[in-house]
Order: C-alpha cells, then sequence, then structure tokens
C-alpha cells in the first residue's frame, strides 16, 4: 500500500515584527515543518511500521529553501519525497486550497496512493480546506479532522474519530482510498534519530516543474487576490499593570483579592 | 445575488452559527439587493425550520435526508440546492463539519472558496477579510469572481433574530447512495475525568509558555495558594502533560469562572471561545501583542517565570 502524505513548511512569526507589502518581513520569520503535518507524517510511518509492505511518499509544494523542512519527513521515516516548483508558482500570487490541491492531485495521479494524509490546517495561512478539496479532485472519500486512525487494510476501510467542537468526537468508517485531515494530538510525533538524518540525506527528494506534471500556468491562476495585510486595530481596553515582576504580582494579588479569591 | 446559507445542527440542537449565517449573509444580500435563502440538512427539519424563520430570510429549505451530518449527502444536496435556487453565495460555517464539506460542494461547482471568513463586504465584488498566522495580522481577499463560497468562522456575526415570514419548502434532493462511502456509527463524549473545569470558580489556565512539563509545578503551586483548578489550552493536552478533561476551548470545555487567570496562554481564536465569558480575564503573557491581551481585563506583560513566583509568594 502506498500513503501519500502532504507537508508544507511554514512560517512562525516573531511576537514583534514589521509587514513588508502584502508579506510579514523576513527578518522576524521562522520558518519550519508545519505542526499538523508533523502529526500527519507520525500517523504514515505508524502504519508502515505496524504493516507489510507500505510505501510513505512525502509530497510538497515549495522552493528549493524548503528542502530542508521536507527532509525533515524524511527523518522521520518517509521513503522518499516529491516536491513541486515551479517558476510560475514563484510569481503566482495567493496559493489558495484549489490550486495547491490541483498540484498535489496531479502528484497523486502519478503515485496513485491508496491513502493521503494531510495536516487538519496550516499554520500561517490556515485555510483548512487543502486536504477535502484534494478528495473531491481525486475521487476519493475523505474525513477531516482525525483524531483517531484504526486502519483496516483487508475490509479497506478507516475507522476514524473526527474531532467536534465542545469534546464530542464522531466515529466513522472511511471506505477507501481516501484523504484524511489530520489534528494534532493524535499521536506523539518522534525526534528524529542521528540515524534517520544522515539517512535522509541519501533518500530521493524528486522535483517536479508544472511541465513534468502536465500543468501549464494557467492551472495555477486563481481568482483569488491577496490586497492588503495589517495588524488588526486591538480590541482590548485591559488594565495593563506596570513594573517589576513583584510590583505587579502585588498589585494582581490585590485584585484577585478584592475579587475574594484565595480567602 | 441570491445569498444561500446552510444551518448546522448535531445531535437534535441547531447550532447558534446558523444564526449567525444568516446576519452575514442579510448583510450581504442587501448590499445587492437580493434574497437570503436558508437551508437545513437532515434531523427534524421543520422544527429547526421554525428556528431559522428570522427576520431578513425570504426562503427555507428543507432536506429531510438522514438524522446527522454525513459530508457525502452534504456535499450532493447543497451542490444540487445552489444549482436549484441559482444562488451566487454560498455561506457555511467555519466548523469541523462546515470544513467537511463545503470545500468538495465549492470544487464541485468550481466556485472559489474563501475560508475562516471575520468580515464580507461587497462592492462590485466579494471581499473577505481573514486572519493569517494566529491572529497576529488580517488580509482582505478579493474574489474576481461572480459566485463564490465563504465559511464564516462563528461568533464574528451577532444572531439574527426577529420572527420572519420566510417560505418554507421541502427540497427533493436526488442523493446518489452508491457515493456515499462513509458512515457515521456513533458519538462519544470525551474529556470526561476527575476534574470538572466548568465547576471552578476561579481557573488558573497555562499555555505553551509554560515550555516544559516539569514547570506545571508552579502552576499547581499557584492553583493552590489561590484555592483555584488548573485548566490548559490544547498545546498541552496534545502533548500529553494534562488530562483532556482539563483543555478549555472549541474543541474542550467552555468555562466561565468568576476569575480567568491566562498564563503563557497567546489566546488563538479556538481558545477564546472556550473562556470569554468568564467574569474577569486577567493575562500573563510576554508578548504584548498576544490577542489574549485583547479580551483580557487585566494583564500582566512580563516573564510568567518571574510574576507567578512573585504571586504566589503574595498569598503565602
Amino acid at each position: 500500500m502506498k500513503i501519500l502524505v502532504t507537508v508544507k513548511e511554514v512560517a512562525d512569526v516573531d511576537d514583534e515584527f514589521e509587514i513588508d507589502g502584502l508579506g510579514i518581513d523576513d527578518r522576524y520569520v521562522t520558518y519550519d515543518l508545519n505542526e499538523w503535518d508533523d502529526y500527519a507524517v507520525e500517523a504514515a510511518v505508524q502504519i508502515q511500521e505496524a504493516g507489510e509492505d507500505v510505501e510513505v511518499v512525502a509530497v510538497t509544494i515549495g522552493d528549493t529553501d524548503t528542502e530542508d523542512t521536507i527532509r525533515q519527513a524524511l527523518a522521520k521515516g518517509a521513503d522518499r519525497a516529491v516536491r513541486v516548483w515551479d517558476d510560475a508558482l514563484a510569481a503566482a500570487g495567493l496559493l489558495d486550497p484549489e490550486t495547491k490541491a490541483r498540484l498535489i492531485a496531479a502528484v497523486a495521479a502519478e503515485e496513485d496512493p491508496d491513502l493521503v494524509l494531510t495536516g487538519v490546517q496550516s499554520a500561517d495561512d490556515g485555510f483548512g480546506a487543502t486536504g477535502v478539496t484534494l478528495a473531491e479532485h481525486l475521487g476519493f472519500e475523505w474525513a477531516a479532522v482525525v483524531n483517531d486512525l484504526d486502519l483496516d487494510r483487508e475490509a479497506g476501510v478507516a475507522h476514524v474519530h473526527r474531532e467536534l467542537e465542545g469534546g464530542v468526537e464522531e466515529l466513522t468508517d472511511v471506505e477507501l482510498p481516501a484523504v484524511l485531515t489530520i489534528q494534532t494530538g493524535i499521536n506523539e510525533p518522534r525526534y528524529a534519530s542521528l540515524r534517520g538524518i544522515r539517512q535522509a540525506q541519501s533518500k530521493e527528494l524528486a522535483e517536479y516543474t508544472l511541465a513534468d506534471l502536465g500543468l501549464t500556468a494557467a492551472d495555477i491562476e486563481s481568482p483569488l487576490e491577496q490586497t492588503d495585510l495589517y495588524e488588526p486595530e486591538s480590541e482590548g481596553d485591559a488594565t495593563v499593570f506596570e513594573g517589576s515582576a513583584e510590583e505587579t504580582a502585588s498589585e494582581l494579588a490585590g485584585l484577585l483579592r478584592e475579587k475574594g479569591v484565595g480567602s | 445575488m441570491t445569498v444561500l446559507t446552510v444551518a448546522e445542527h448535531r445531535r437534535g440542537e441547531l447550532r447558534d452559527v446558523s444564526l449567525e449565517l444568516l446576519t452575514a449573509g442579510r448583510e450581504l444580500a442587501d448590499a445587492t439587493g437580493g434574497e437570503l435563502h436558508t437551508a437545513v440538512v437532515g434531523g427534524d427539519v421543520e422544527a429547526f425550520a421554525e428556528r431559522l424563520d428570522r427576520e431578513g430570510v425570504d426562503a427555507i429549505h428543507t432536506v429531510d435526508e438522514g438524522e446527522e451530518f454525513n459530508h457525502d449527502v452534504y456535499t450532493q444536496v447543497v451542490h444540487q440546492l445552489a444549482d436549484a435556487v441559482d444562488a451566487d453565495l454560498l455561506v457555511v460555517p467555519n466548523s469541523v463539519n462546515g470544513l467537511d464539506y463545503a470545500p468538495a460542494v465549492a470544487s464541485r461547482l468550481d466556485w472559489p472558496l474563501v475560508t475562516d471568513v471575520v468580515d464580507l463586504s461587497y462592492d462590485d465584488e466579494l471581499t473577505a477579510t481573514r486572519e493569517l498566522y494566529g491572529s497576529k495580522v488580517e488580509t482582505t481577499i478579493d474574489v474576481h469572481a461572480d459566485r463564490a463560497a465563504v465559511t464564516v468562522r462563528p461568533a464574528e456575526w451577532p444572531a439574527a433574530e426577529g420572527t420572519g415570514d420566510a417560505t418554507v419548502d421541502a427540497f427533493d434532493a436526488d442523493v446518489d447512495e452508491s457515493a456515499v462511502r462513509s458512515t457515521v456509527t456513533g458519538f462519544e463524549e470525551v474529556g470526561g475525568g476527575e476534574v470538572d473545569i466548568t465547576d471552578a470558580d476561579v481557573l488558573v489556565s497555562v499555555g505553551r509558555g509554560i515550555e516544559e512539563e516539569e514547570n506545571l509545578n508552579l502552576i499547581f503551586d499557584l492553583a493552590e495558594a489561590l484555592d483555584a483548578t488548573v485548566s490548559a489550552s490544547r498545546p498541552l493536552i496534545d502533548n500529553g502533560w494534562l488530562a483532556k478533561d482539563r483543555q478549555v476551548g472549541q474543541s474542550g470545555k467552555v468555562v466561565t469562572p468568576d476569575v480567568y487567570i491566562a498564563i503563557g496562554i497567546s489566546g488563538a481564536v479556538q481558545h477564546v471561545a472556550g473562556m470569554k465569558g468568564s467574569d474577569t480575564i486577567v493575562a500573563i503573557n510576554t508578548d504584548p501583542n498576544a490577542p489574549i491581551f485583547d479580551i483580557a481585563d487585566y494583564g500582566i506583560q512580563d516573564d510568567l517565570f518571574e510574576v507567578v513566583p512573585a504571586l504566589i509568594e503574595e498569598f503565602q
């Protein structure tokens, strides 16, 4: 069986930052593997370790700078990786879920996976829609926000829990092939071992351009255009205690006693 | 333009967001001199339709298909209904279930989709506002298309009020059962445990800022000094540092204590959804821009490892 797991390098913005045009000034940004994808990779690797003959292929959309991040997935146990990039993507505006799904669907058409695992959302733009859009493109079944996964390969069914709001989980059986969007907390993502990191360097990392996937620049044109980026006005009217930790703690203690706390 | 919203219900209860969508949808219908339609799929559709008949709703479509949400059914029904009413804009909750079918419907209709929208306006074309990087910034997106779908963040619009005079009709959807390849087999309540954070008068709530599991001792010491209960934000539960019954937020518990002390919690929207009803909110966080300060009544913008020991000292 083959599992495709989508991974994304995401931007983490410092507490203090500056806006540069429609993005964040690069000086205030660090890049890392998307947290949700880390859980998706772990879920894929656990299935691989538990079963016979399971291949895990990580797929990403990103320029050469994202390779270090993608190698994290290889270091944690993915067998090989595919990176999609193209000058046309660098020039494109917003990579919305539809555009991303189109690109990954083209990779999936080559790979023919039985199961696709994605993160629920990415930490930076947080659309939370790429996985289900991808399922629709592939004609696969799907489940969004999965926080428990029990795969029955023989029956071709994934028994999943979907994490609904308010501490309720929905128990669902999903026919394969399927796309599952993986929620944080479903497992404990491993740290890459030194051996894993070494091995990752020699694992295959294929690069595909749009043309390699049979796509053209017209396929990545989105009707969505980002037009502004700004810091929201603070809505807060909090009374902020100033001074040393002792001083602020003392003021807070006074307030709490007034409210009857700790007495 | 014709706006179509889709209500959400679970286990017999219409969810509040269904009424909020009506407000968002009415605003856009007004901006374009159009109609507001709403749909409810599955469950006791007649009872739900009565509740959805608020001021400003022109038409309610009931679809008697199943008891609970199933995305394969919803995808087919909403797709067909959007065609049948000639909708220009589809408005769905940005909920776990909304995100389980809206992307499929949008893709099937070949309409662009903007998710987790916090503001919408229409001036020749649709403009949606959403947040990026964990609410640090907002962005506006112009939708260059005649028709579009959006998922709307809960609690951003007020619920529609009043009594309407909407037409109610039963929509006869044609559901292809062979395309229903997922089955909901049940529900499970999680987080039932020994601690009931919803019953506490004072909560000392801890987030990612605590850094290490060992440091939790500090939080439990403070809770003991204040005679409070310890709760937490999601990352600490994901890490397995605290049990699920202590989780505050969208996927955890909704709490309304007299005093809520948020320590090292940035205040992501999912967390805030679970605690904004607290009487008094105190935030301790090093980041003065953390969204938690937007809803806090009192704040200390300093290192929790300095402030919390000093606070414990105050109560000894």
